[in-house]
């Protein structure tokens, strides 16, 4: 949504992104092959009399002095439960219905359903010679649903994943936790398995993010840092659980406790599913509580939505807790909700608006944060949607707050809302290019906005970019931003406040952020009544239904 | 009442247990009193990370499993333990009232049914192993490690169906909710976490006979996983209510229905369905059709008088339903909520008198529950609310089904009552 995440949506055992996409590129193509050699190397121990003809096969096969005759079985039960396990894991996260795409910032390769059972891998590697521990992922990845090209995929998911095992399990016999009775000595078997859980996430993020660079280069540049700097926390903790299923088992309880294990993991997995299901739900019933203020307003079609990502923007700038940067992004679609309670005729009126009709218009705050008042998840960001029309000097509404007074998820919402006003296309004029908008954010700096917020955005849209919308009107009439003229004080206020612009008598309409010189006008006088003509004028715009302090 | 009786026996059951394991303890004295500090640490630290479960159920996973852990417990690290049934109580009565102190300090609401159903449950599974363990009957069986782990499974879906019980006797006391429901809905929820605990319990007790206390932490690590994710998911649950409710709202705001209306359609309407014995799911569904039934007139140009749909003709009433379904098929709450909306105006049964299964019983639910309301206005005498019900009544040969309107009825009583 904000630019994050969808680079790393992707499947990270799946690389190769969109369905469409046929042939590798030969460089992937080769990666793939040179892992798939590699991991063929890694089990070819296996056959007994290779183990001692390859001068490696020692190493992965084992002892061939010692044979260890549960082996086979203990590999194809864990298989069968990998396989089982991933089953059940895929099925339910993409059977489920509507799927929260892009609803979380950058998952990591160790989270998401495929990567649940990994711990069933990790067992393998701590009760397995290496060369058995890479077969154990084999049959799930060769069943696994993949998008096509399906062969390939599940070839390299086996590949990988067998040589990631395979060397966390050479890792783990090297540093000395081979053999049953050092599994139960704790707390000394821990250092080996730490160890070798850590070198299997290393080796999968690397064979994954190599692949991911080869196969769509530049569209995942971010993902080696994710790998390398993510990973050893999840990592960790599946490496303890494959340990204590492999310390189980090897204990007079058998595979029946070690299956025991699964179950909280299992649990935990189908939990994640639906926490994903009900966040995606969510995210509809917000978007619906939107759309049924476009209905009614049909200028701002998706400005909320722009709105909530211009504001995450900033907030991420401002480098906001994440629960906090979440709730500010609900803050900002829902800016605007409270037009709910604005008559419709009202909101649709093509004309100057009455004194009565204006405050009707500036009421909507208010009617907001009544409706989403019961939203506990919001907390702060509510008081942000209450207060999303004040200005820092003072002279906004509905409290007239001043300053560091009006919350701070109020200015960050105040800038972006202006922001978005200014260069999206409304049926009565067309968007402005984004150095005019900044430019005119920058002047209000200050007066309207606080000038750290607006800072940020710059900042924010510098480093990520902005998309505006593409103009659907192309009849719109393009209007500048409004001349640079110093402000004229208002004759009635007495207060030095600039008042807005006036309607052009070619019934041009003009949108500027901050107070604007009027012309030889009839209501300069009133206040009140220019503001509210120029709150018709620029509908829609930061400074539309602006009303004058006066009216306090 | 009866359902009091229900509660203050479970309570007073687990207050006699707590008693006598302290008299027991006291006469006996503790034993392997290193392991059941360890334990008892876990225990209280459980209590503490407790965390809210959808369904309004509150739990402490990590403390239970850590009690049914100490209740299962045979040997550890190789070496026999020597606690008795009166230790595991005691224990696990101490390390529950511990937890729960910064709580209490906090002037956090508990329910101390939450207690006595621990203290019961843990009793239960202690009873059935401990005794056995320590006079070394089991010992003497000889039994082969997967038999063993499967006995002390028995022993532990023993615990957790008593807990499962106990649980829908006083669910069912508390929310009027018919006992074979409340007890459909307390094994659906056992299907979720509580797997997870019990699982969690049995394979600490198994592991600590391996490799001693370090079982603890580190086996009960994927059910602290599990909780999270609970967690999380129960936030988003909440969320989510909270939003539609929102939306709701959103008609009040516009003026177009009174202020509270849908709040109250969804309140009644809830109990009601719990007097017909709803499950939970159903529950929530009703409730969200309840609040978004007016959802619709945000179409209309002009607001309905009082926002009284109930008088509206047959025909405008169907629309706005259809209308509200349309918008409610957006929201992603679950489709058949759109469908309880869009048929809210469907006469329950057909021209030959049978119920029509095409119209869900939300719809008729929260039909009935809306005509109330608009029928009683801000009225809320005794009086008047009898007199709309007997103007419901009249109205069973179509419009209302009369199963819900005798819920009604009832669920009326039941609030001048209590």
């Amino acid at each position: 949504m904000t630019g994050t995440g969808t680079s790393a949506e992707a499947e990270i055992h799946t690389p190769g992104a969109d369905p469409p996409r046929r042939a590798l590129p030969p460089v992937a193509a080769g990666f793939v092959a040179v892992v798939l050699v590699a991991a063929l190397l890694a089990v070819l121990p296996l056959c007994p009399a290779l183990r001692t003809a390859l001068p490696w096969g020692v190493l992965l096969g084992g002892d061939p002095a010692r044979p260890d005759p549960g082996e086979w079985s203990r590999v194809a039960v864990l298989a069968l439960l990998y396989a089982g396990c991933d089953r059940l894991a895929r099925g339910r996260g993409s059977g489920g219905g509507v799927r929260a795409r892009g609803a979380e910032p950058a998952p990591d390769p160790f989270q998401g359903p495929w990567a649940a059972y990994f711990p069933v891998l990790l067992a393998g590697v701590v009760l397995l010679p290496p060369s058995a521990a890479a077969l154990v992922a084999l049959p799930g990845a060769l069943l696994a649903p993949a998008e096509p090209p399906r062969t390939t995929r599940r070839v390299w998911n086996a590949a990988q994943l067998g040589l990631a095992s395979c060397t966390a399990a050479c890792v783990f016999h090297a540093l000395g936790g081979t053999g049953q009775p050092e599994l139960t000595r704790f707390p000394g078997v821990l250092l080996p398995a730490g160890a070798a859980a850590l070198t299997f996430c290393a080796v999968n993020g690397l064979l994954v993010g190599g692949i991911l660079a080869a196969a769509e280069p530049g569209t995942h540049h971010r993902l080696w840092s994710h790998v390398l700097l993510r990973c050893p926390g999840p990592a960790l903790g599946h490496g303890l659980i494959g340990l204590m299923m492999a310390v189980l088992w090897a204990g007079p309880y058998g595979v029946f406790a070690a299956v025991l294990l699964l179950l909280p993991l299992t649990v935990s997995t189908w939990v994640f599913a639906q926490y994903h299901l009900e966040h995606a739900a969510h995210q509809a019933t917000v978007r619906a509580l939107v759309q049924a203020v476009e209905i009614k307003d049909e200028y701002t079609r998706e400005h909320s939505e722009r709105v909530g990502r211009a504001a995450v923007l900033i907030a991420r700038e401002l480098r906001m807790r994440e629960d906090r940067v979440a709730s500010l992004r609900v803050a900002g679609t829902l800016h605007d909700v409270g037009k709910l309670g604005v008559p419709t005729r009202v909101l649709r009126k093509d004309g100057p608006l009455t004194d009565d009709e204006y405050q009707a218009v500036a009421l909507h705050p208010e009617y907001g944060h009544e409706m989403v008042r019961g939203i506990g998840f919001l907390g702060e960001a509510r008081d942000g949607i209450l207060h999303h029309h004040e200005r820092v000097d003072g002279r906004g509404y509905p409290h007239g707050l001043a300053g560091d007074a009006i919350p701070e998820f109020a200015r960050v919402i105040a800038v972006a809302d202006a922001f978005d006003s200014m260069t999206s296309t409304r049926p009565y004029r067309r968007g402005r290019p984004l150095n005019e908008a900044v430019a005119e954010l920058e002047r209000c700096a200050g007066s309207q906005f606080d000038p750290a917020m607006v800072d940020a955005l710059v900042r924010a849209l510098d480093r990520h970019g902005w998309e505006p919308v593409v103009a659907g009107d192309a009849s719109a009439p393009d209007i500048p931003l409004g001349p640079r003229e110093p402000s004229v004080r208002s004759a009635a206020g007495g207060s030095g406040r600039p008042i807005g612009a006036q309607r052009d008598p070619a019934g041009q309409r003009r949108g500027a952020a901050c107070g604007r010189p009027p012309r030889a006008d009839p209501l300069r006088d009133d206040p009140l009544r220019a503001e509210s003509l120029r709150a018709e004028s620029l509908r829609g715009d930061p400074l539309r239904d602006q009303p004058a302090r006066e009216q306090r | 009442m009866r359902g009091l009786g229900t509660a203050s026996a479970v309570r007073a059951s687990a207050g006699a247990l707590l008693l006598w394991s302290a008299l027991a303890v006291a006469l006996n004295g503790a034993v392997d009193l290193r392991v059941a500090a360890a334990f008892g640490a876990f225990m209280v630290v459980g209590e503490l990370v407790r965390t809210p479960l959808p369904g309004d159920r509150q739990q402490a996973p990590l403390g239970a499993a850590a009690a049914l852990a100490y209740a299962l417990l045979g040997s550890l690290g190789g070496l026999r333990t020597h606690h008795g049934v009166a230790q595991v109580v005691l224990l696990c009565g101490g390390a529950m009232l511990l937890g729960l102190l910064p709580s209490l300090a906090a002037g956090v609401r508990l329910d101390p049914d939450l207690f006595a159903r621990r203290i019961l449950t843990v009793a239960v599974a202690a009873a059935l192993f401990q005794p056995c363990y320590n006079s070394g009957m089991l010992d003497r069986l000889h039994l082969p490690g997967p038999v063993y782990a499967m006995l002390l499974t028995g022993d532990a879906a023993c615990a957790a169906l008593v807990d499962v019980l106990l649980a829908a006797a006083l669910r069912s006391e508390r929310s009027r909710v018919p006992p074979g429901r409340a007890v459909r809905d307390e094994l659906a929820a056992l299907v979720g976490i509580g797997t997870a605990i019990v699982a969690t319990g049995m394979v600490v007790s198994l592991a600590a006979g391996e490799i001693g206390l370090w079982a603890l932490p580190l086996f009960s690590a994927p059910l602290l996983l599990s909780q999270v994710s609970f967690r999380r998911y129960t936030a988003i649950l909440a969320t989510q209510r909270q939003t539609v409710a929102s939306l709701a709202r959103a008609t009040e705001v516009a003026g177009y229905t009174l202020p509270g209306h849908a709040r109250r359609v969804a309140s009644l309407a809830g109990r009601i369905g719990r007097e017909l014995a709803l499950g939970e799911r159903e529950l929530l569904l009703l409730e969200y059709a309840a609040l978004m039934h007016d959802i619709g007139q945000l179409s209309l140009v002009d607001p309905v008088p009082g926002g009284a749909t109930a008088l509206l003709p047959v025909a405008e009433q169907r629309r706005i339903g259809q209308l509200g379904s349309e918008v409610i098929r957006q929201t992603g709450v679950p489709p058949q909520v759109a469908e309880t909306v869009a048929l809210l105006a469907e006469p329950y049964r057909r021209a030959d008198g049978r119920r029509d299964p095409g119209v869900p019983r939300a719809s008729a639910i929260i039909r009935v529950a809306n005509a109330f309301d608009d029928l009683v206005c801000d009225d809320g005498c005794p009086a008047r609310q009898r007199e709309v019900l007997e103007q419901l009544r009249q109205d069973t040969a179509l419009l209302y089904e009369p199963a819900v309107v005798d819920a009604l009825g009832r669920v009326l009583l039941a609030g001048a009552g209590g």
